[in-house]
């Protein structure tokens, strides 16, 4: 039987007199591939932050591993967030950021076996030219594939992204797709992704979540990408023609 | 010309201005990066605030100063991680209520009046050998804390989230960090003067982050820039008996527009 990677307990966190997520209950297996849907405002960003430790929340509680996010080391979880929240004008190098990764902390003095580990991670992720890059000179496909080899040198167990794909075009989204799949099928990282995509969500992942401030639907993509599922999550089925298709494919 | 360092006075603005152009370049590369420039301006004006309770107390303005900016400096921190009010609109009222409380002690003692203006525009004459003590016992300080939490201040001023996410303790190292800002302040103070500390913090870093590919060679850059700045604009003031801290901010102003317009320059090139 798989080992229960991410498990989340009655979680609810609120803030102010807002609830955002309310009674979350899930229990995400290691090596599986999770990718969360929902409407803004739906609790996605604050899901992932709860798994990251950096929310408190009202009730409730996330074990990674059997552990809390806060007594897990730097190394165990890799994540990359939504770039268009980051400083570009940080006056930072592509080799600089990526070590972030393995060290957990900025540096001031590079090893030569920092810089060959810094090299490897760039190669997979065919970034390996822009290794001397400053960071204002990346496109949003080159910065998000940075991000994503600055969390996988570290080799982590989990692996979470906040809507990685947002603000990159659609060349760029397909490339970093694929070299998540090569991740997952070399290192066997457990992933959890915030995404927009569905369709990207249906063919890939190996569960589907659907969220609105608490489940609306939780399982493999088959079971829950349903007319029923996707009204209940947005409250309306709106004109979205890659759903349909996604939808009468499934059906 | 080096007959001037014959004068003690001289020799004391002259090796207080390598502490104080050090701090206000290791200093002001955070200050810069983390987009916090009006800070040093409520810092300042807040040790105003200080400095004029030391001169009606008539105690040594810079030991009321301290505890009054830092005390400041940490409710601003709090403010900022603890609340939803916006940073500015903190440092803007703090600001106003130390320079209200800075002109109520002046007026209920006027005898201090010229002391105050000294504070206010800054002078080399008030630097004296415990100030210099202090301040290089501070920049020793400063050098053994960077080693430690150069690193950390640098991480979480690129993104305090992934460093929250790295297990770093960002909020013990703004704190840290706050207080250290409103010391090294203080401290530049009697030379630079209130009105213009601030811009020792902002100018040489902002110069120096015009011209740096990484954020270590702004630091090391900003230093630089603070340190000669501070030498050749204190050189100035003695020869050409110009105000010290306006010598040193108009030279480090030029130095600005020079690497502005070079990097505009190499940019269309």
């Amino acid at each position: 039987m798989m080992e229960v990677c991410i498990r989340i307990n009655n979680l609810t966190v609120e803030f102010g007199k807002y609830t955002v997520l309310k009674n979350i209950n899930l229990s995400i297996n290691d090596q599986e591939f999770l990718a969360i849907i929902g409407p803004n405002g739906g609790g996605k960003t604050t899901l992932i932050k709860a798994i990251l430790g950096l929310i408190e929340p009202k009730e409730g509680n996330v074990l990674i591993f059997g552990k809390k996010p806060t007594e897990l080391t730097f190394k165990d979880i890799g994540y990359v967030p939504q770039i268009k929240t980051l400083d570009r004008n940080f006056p930072a190098k592509v080799y600089e950021l990526v070590a972030t990764g393995l060290t957990g902390n900025w540096n001031f003095r590079y090893t030569k076996e920092m810089r060959r580990e810094v090299r490897e991670v760039l190669a997979f992720c065919g970034m390996e030219h822009l290794e001397h890059r400053p960071i204002n000179k990346l496109s949003g496909g080159e910065l998000q594939r940075v991000f994503l080899a600055r969390s996988i040198i570290r080799r982590p167990r989990v692996l979470l992204l906040d809507e990685p794909a947002t603000g990159i075009d659609t060349v760029a989204e397909t490339d970093f797709s694929l070299l998540l799949e090569t991740l997952q099928y070399q290192n066997q990282t457990t992933i959890v992704m915030v995404t927009h995509d569905w369709e990207y969500a249906f063919h890939h992942s190996t569960s589907v979540l659907l969220l609105n401030k608490s489940v609306v639907a939780f399982g493999s993509p088959k079971e829950v990408f349903s007319e029923e599922n996707i009204q209940k999550t947005f409250g309306h089925f709106g004109h979205d023609h890659k759903m349909e298709f996604i939808i009468k494919k499934n059906v | 010309m080096f007959d001037i360092l014959q004068h003690n006075f001289a020799l004391n603005a002259l090796l207080a201005g390598v502490v104080v152009g050090f701090l206000g370049g290791f200093y002001g590369s955070f200050v810069v990066q983390r987009r916090m420039s009006f800070l040093g301006d409520g810092l300042a004006h807040v040790a105003f605030g200080g400095v004029a309770l030391g001169l009606l107390l008539q105690f040594e303005p810079f030991w009321v100063a301290v505890p009054f900016t830092i005390l400041v400096a940490i409710a601003l921190t709090y403010l900022k991680e603890r609340t939803t009010l916006e940073i500015d609109t903190a440092i803007g009222i703090f600001f106003a209520v130390s320079v209200a409380l800075g002109v109520l002690f002046i007026s209920l003692n006027k005898k201090y009046i010229s002391d105050a203006f000294s504070y206010l525009f800054g002078s080399i004459l008030l630097v004296s050998k415990e100030d210099l003590l202090f301040s290089f016992a501070f920049g020793t300080l400063t050098i053994i804390l960077a080693t430690f939490y150069w690193k950390r201040w640098t991480y979480s001023s690129f993104d305090m989230e992934l460093a929250k996410v790295d297990k770093i303790n960002v909020s013990f190292d703004n704190y840290l960090l706050s207080i250290l800002t409103a010391l090294s302040i203080v401290l530049s103070v009697k030379l630079v003067g209130i009105f213009l500390v601030a811009s020792y913090l902002v100018i040489p870093s902002a110069t120096a982050k015009l011209i740096s590919k990484t954020f270590s060679q702004m630091t090391i850059l900003g230093i630089v820039l603070g340190i000669v700045s501070s030498e050749i604009g204190i050189l100035f003031s003695i020869l050409l008996d110009l105000p010290t801290g306006a010598a040193i901010i108009l030279l480090q102003s030029i130095i600005f527009l020079v690497a502005l317009f070079l990097q505009k320059f190499t940019n269309k090139q």
